[in-house]
């Protein structure tokens, strides 16, 4: 499965559109990862449990994504997009959507 | 009593914010500019034209970071609320989220050998209440080599 975040493939040509597919996952962490960026709040720095939580949802949407696009036939995902919004608190959600085509 | 208690703590969290901080900000900057010079020979563009037709593979590549203030930005832009204008100690940590996101995709682009990065964009989203979250994505493009 190819992906791309522009209207095209680059060196491959468009032959079928399939439409919207989209992929979405809500994550929440462990209270003890909440606990340590609560501490970072007063000394500052990157929140790594925060970022790697984000990355897996991410991945798995991104999955999710691939999926629905694979049973639509389609060997390809063009111009992605990516939302991510909180939820709840601690709890965050990652929305992907793209357009499955076929190219050759 | 209980007064002093609590101004005397909120005192010590700045200073500590202060320190830590601010040593934590300097370093950041530090390694944000070597790994920058580094992958500087790698093109990273938000168009979404290609000038090469040859085109051998394609990635979609990401890069993200969740980064949070420190007691001491928070404590003043709370302050700078109260008559509005720019908050710089904010302004600093979102230029230094923008760079770590892109580089660790630039890293990752560079890691599969890209030759070229186009369609780049940037996503921001606040978690919890000082806490940024930025999301760069971008397709990393590989050109045909001419065989020798």
């Amino acid at each position: 499965m190819i992906l791309t975040t522009i209207d095209q493939v680059p060196g491959r040509q468009i032959q079928e559109h399939y439409g919207l597919v989209s992929g979405s996952t809500v994550r929440s962490k462990n209270v003890f990862r909440d606990f340590f960026a609560g501490l970072k709040d007063i000394v500052g720095g990157e929140l790594k449990g925060y970022t790697e939580l984000l990355e897996e949802t991410r991945s798995e949407a991104l999955e999710r994504l691939v999926t629905q696009a694979e049973s639509k036939g389609a060997n390809a995902v063009i111009n992605i997009r990516f939302a991510t919004s909180d939820v709840a608190p601690g709890a965050a959600e990652v929305f992907v959507y793209g357009t499955a085509v076929r190219v050759i | 009593m209980n007064g002093l208690v609590e101004w005397g703590s909120v005192l010590v969290l700045l200073a500590v914010g202060f320190v830590f901080g601010g040593r934590s900000e300097r370093r950041h900057y530090k390694s944000i500019q070597n790994r920058e010079t580094k992958l500087l020979a790698l093109p990273l563009k938000s168009e979404t034209k290609l000038q090469v037709s040859e085109i051998e593979d394609v990635l979609l590549v990401t890069g993200s970071v969740a980064i949070a203030s420190d007691y001491l930005k928070t404590f003043i832009a709370n302050l700078k609320n109260i008559f509005g204008g720019r908050l710089s100690s904010f302004e600093s940590l979102m230029d230094r989220a923008r760079r770590e996101a892109t580089l660790r995709l630039k890293d990752q682009a560079a890691k599969w050998g890209a030759d070229e990065v186009i369609g780049f964009r940037l996503e921001t989203s606040t978690i919890r209440q000082n806490g940024i979250e930025i999301l760069a994505v971008g397709t990393a493009v590989k050109f045909k080599k001419l065989s020798t």
